[in-house]
């Protein structure tokens, strides 16, 4: 079985041609999606757990705490107690609730995370759908999720909850232009949309680099949209509404609420694996040009090593973010993007443009 | 005339009310909000108080004196130290007893540390509220330190009963002078932090800076006093206007903003700490050898007559006034609570304003449920 | 203005009033039809300028019931107490003063709540702290029984 730390191609193409080999291709290819739908749910479920174990590690960092350090070494099996306990509980029926779009909610917001996370190039080689519209997929694919949210609000059958997410829905579809627009900057650098691509043309220096200007203010911009995009830090007035009404995902208990919770960790997974690949090279390690003996070392450890560390890296910014800044009030968020954000990316994209035209990037 | 109507009609269909009812992680207390909504401004605010009603003032008129000192404490919790101050100066004043000069230093440092805590724990709470839950655990790691302080002076943190009318119950530790020292080191390093954290931070000052204004006029009109009544201008600071105890040899500044919006408050209440903190440095390498406690009757009877004290507590001024008729219990005891008055103007101050602000404007006026319904 | 002066002008204004000075503060007893004349020209008057109600509280004598206003003025910084009552124990009814002070509106509830002393022409005259279906009668009342609540020593 051949299998390389640094090039998982071979390691693939072995699982590929040897399924093909001994079945029929009809039965291959289903046990081949079999094999990978399993992998990714392990993964997701993995990453879930570890992601909600962090959050409570970081905010205790944060707030100069210890956090959970009593179930398991060092609390890691907390977030399995909680599992556990939100599995056991009461899935409470509403009364006069759509049921079928009641339940269908939480599945919605779920599934899209999964289709989103399947595009992502995790090594080299270990990729699993790799299309030549990558980014243009995993934007579509992500913004179903409003859907999810807004059913969850109507069909609970409760004012606050529609009002909860009916904000949540406009704050969703606000930021999505700025993040759309802010990858649209890479694309005009990279001249791909497919993500093996791009992360292929970083090889000699990430795009951060080597769109200097135009590039960090695009990811700037994207690391604010992306926030809000997942309702998390300082923009989760829906949520934290429960000053006043409560959000849109009041009226769920037990494994469905535990679905909502997962979805907004795996998003934010997902939006910081982006900015990982389109901003900072995915899986490439930090190469500077010429400096050969320097890049020998940086080869040495293993690409997705590289780009776990980038992506967790991106992660503890955005925790870092939610317990540091006060809450933005609703109608100040929204101020924010159409007058802000908004024109300052769509100068950005004119600007990448023009210097991709010059040519005056590295 | 018809448009007019048509108007009204109109109004009446799109408001809502709705209840910030008496369980509410934001109303820190007991107290039910009735507010009226068009869309998302509030137009009105009613106050339901009443749900912690204890009776103090009529248990009082069955009580000694210095039996009440110990109910004072549970009017408004973060100021304990200041409100058995005044019970005790009344008594005092109607006494004519002079009291140590010992006593005068050690209340006054005592008062000043309950405002700095009590401060302390209006800006976690206040900065929570906005949605910065770091600022709660920074805020009450300093504060533990005040309450350090006073347990092993006073035996207790928060519900103290140290003062007792002619003078104190018992000497200070031997510690307390080093103690407070070590506090004052620390916190001087610290508050700076808490401006770092919130109050240069844009989106908090977007959220209170022309939020929840009231005009001096207004604030004097409705009563409000304490850091609410300066943030508007309004100089009510009864230490410096009617100085009782040490306060008139001691030199402070009483911090005044112009605007009155909720952000002016927040800075008095930040001036406020830096300025106990003076106080306290000028007192605490001064305190005079004495006795703690000056010489009084075992039954404590006040001549015939009405006496009323004010002082200074950490949100307003507490007033006290006993009608005596010579027994050794009053015959009516009133505490002028300052947090009443200071939600009688909630209406003022949030109509207009979005839902949203109404969790602002509250936390700046920081009531404390308690002392409103005694 | 001194005691003096603040004597002369509130007898100048109301001459049945009477006038007792405490070791404290100057206390003048005045009819109570004459109260809210008296209180409005104290408060608009330029040398004596009492714009802040600071203390407002109910008295039970046991032959009448008694209204004590404490008040200053943030300009001069002198304060009096003015005492208004009624004998009137069944129906007590007096004029309110909240649309000089507006911090009255809480206090003369609250004394509403209390005493049951109403007040002409208050905006929003209904109990403030305690709940109508539990408690009947007026608490603060030196004549107030309550076998089952309140344990007398």
């Amino acid at each position: 079985m051949p299998f390389n730390i640094y090039d998982f191609t071979s390691f693939t193409q072995w699982i590929d041609k040897s399924l093909y080999d001994s079945l029929s291709p009809l039965w291959a290819m289903i046990w081949e999606m079999t094999i990978i739908g399993v992998a990714f749910l392990l993964f997701y479920a993995v990453i879930g757990l570890f992601l909600v174990y962090a959050e409570r590690k970081v905010c205790a960092f944060m707030q100069c705490r210890i956090g959970p350090n009593r179930v398991g070494p060092y609390g890691i099996i907390q977030t399995i107690a909680d599992l556990f306990k939100l599995l056991m509980k009461e899935l409470i029926p509403i009364k006069n609730a759509d049921k079928f779009l009641f339940n269908l909610a939480p599945f919605i917001v779920i599934i899209t995370t999964f289709l989103a996370i399947a595009a992502i190039p995790f090594a080299k080689g270990l990729h699993a759908i790799d299309f030549n519209i990558g980014i243009f997929y995993i934007l579509a694919v992500s913004s179903m999720s409003v859907i999810g949210v807004l059913l969850a609000g109507w069909s609970s059958n409760n004012k606050y909850s529609l009002i909860g997410a009916m904000r949540s829905g406009a704050q969703i579809v606000s930021y999505e232009l700025s993040v759309g627009l802010s990858l649209i900057t890479i694309i005009v650098l990279a001249g791909s949309m497919q993500l093996s691509t791009i992360v292929e043309a970083q090889a000699d220096g990430w795009f951060i680099f080597k769109g200097h200007i135009p590039a960090i203010i695009a990811f700037i911009i994207y690391l604010i949209a992306a926030t809000a995009e997942t309702n998390r830090g300082p923009f989760d007035l829906a949520e934290a509404e429960s000053e006043l009404t409560a959000g849109y995902h009041t009226e769920y208990s037990g494994i469905k609420f535990a679905f909502f919770y997962l979805a907004e960790f795996i998003n934010m997974f997902i939006v910081a694996s982006i900015a990982a690949t389109v901003f900072w090279g995915g899986w490439m390690p930090f190469h500077i040009g010429g400096w050969e003996a320097f890049n020998n070392i940086m080869d040495y450890i293993p690409p997705f090593i590289w780009f776990f560390g980038k992506t967790f890296f991106i992660i503890f910014i955005i925790m870092w973010f939610k317990w540091t800044f006060p809450r933005l009030r609703i109608d100040q968020l929204l101020t924010l993007e159409w007058k802000y954000l908004l024109p300052i990316n769509l100068f950005n994209v004119l600007l990448m443009a023009f210097i991709v035209l010059m040519g005056w990037h590295f | 005339m018809t448009e007019e109507n048509k108007n009204s009609g109109l109004d009446k269909e799109e408001e809502y009310i709705i209840n910030i009812g008496p369980q509410h992680p934001s109303t820190h207390g007991v107290l039910r909000l009735v507010v009226s909504l068009k869309g998302e401004i509030v137009k009105s605010v009613e106050p339901h108080c009443g749900y912690i009603h204890r009776g103090i003032e009529k248990m009082c008129e069955k009580l000694t004196y210095p039996q009440i000192i110990h109910l004072t404490d549970r009017l408004d919790y973060l100021s304990a130290h200041i409100n058995n101050e005044a019970v005790c100066l009344c008594v005092e004043k109607a006494l004519e007893i002079e009291v140590p000069e010992r006593v005068k230093y050690i209340r006054a440092i005592l008062s000043e540390l309950t405002r700095i805590q009590s401060h302390e724990l209006w800006w976690c709470s206040f900065g929570m509220d906005m949605g910065a839950t770091t600022c709660y655990f920074y805020g009450l790691r300093d504060r533990e330190k005040v309450l350090d302080i006073f347990e092993e002076t006073c035996g207790g943190r928060m519900i103290v009963s140290y003062n007792t009318p002619g003078g104190l119950m018992n000497d200070i530790h031997p510690n307390f002078q080093k103690r407070v020292k070590e506090f004052l080191k620390h916190f001087r390093k610290k508050l700076p932090e808490y401006d770092q954290l919130l109050t240069g931070n844009v989106i908090m000052q977007e959220r209170t800076k022309n939020i929840g204004i009231i005009s001096r006029e207004d604030a004097i009109s409705y009563g409000v006093t304490g850091p609410s009544g300066r943030g508007s201008g309004f100089s009510c600071d009864v230490r410096k206007h009617h100085p009782y105890g040490i306060y008139d040899k001691v030199d402070f500044v009483e911090p005044l903003y112009k605007t009155g919006d909720t952000f002016s408050r927040y800075k008095v209440r930040m001036d406020e700490m830096w300025e106990s903190m003076k106080i306290i440095e000028q007192l605490i390498d001064n305190i005079p050898e004495g006795d703690y406690c000056a010489k009084m009757k075992p039954v404590i009877k006040l001549p015939e007559g009405e006496y009323y004290q004010r002082v200074e507590a950490a949100r307003g001024e507490l007033g006290v006034y006993i009608n005596s008729r010579g027994d050794k219990y009053p015959y009516r005891l009133k505490l002028r609570s300052p947090n009443l008055s200071n939600l009688s103007a909630l209406n003022v101050l949030a109509s207009g304003f979005k839902i949203a602000d109404l969790i602002a404007i509250g936390g700046s006026l920081d009531y404390v449920i308690p002392d409103i319904d005694r | 203005m001194e005691n003096s002066q603040l004597k002369e002008r509130i007898l100048s204004l109301v001459p049945e009033a009477e006038i007792v000075e405490t070791k404290q503060y100057l206390n003048a007893i005045i009819p109570k039809e004459k109260l809210h004349f008296l209180a409005k020209s104290l408060r608009e008057a330029e040398d004596t300028s009492f714009d802040y109600l600071f203390c407002l509280t109910g008295l039970d004598l046991m032959d009448s019931l008694e209204v004590i206003y404490h008040i200053e003025s943030t300009k001069y910084h002198h304060c009096i107490v003015l005492k208004t009552s009624t004998t009137d124990r069944e129906n007590p009814i007096l004029d309110s003063v909240t649309d000089i002070w507006h911090t009255a509106d809480y206090h003369e509830r609250e004394v509403f709540d209390f005493f049951g002393i109403k007040f002409n022409n208050h905006p929003d005259m209904r109990k403030l702290f305690l709940d109508e279906t539990r408690i009947e009668g007026f608490p603060f009342r030196k004549d107030y029984v309550d076998e089952i609540n309140i344990v007398e020593r």
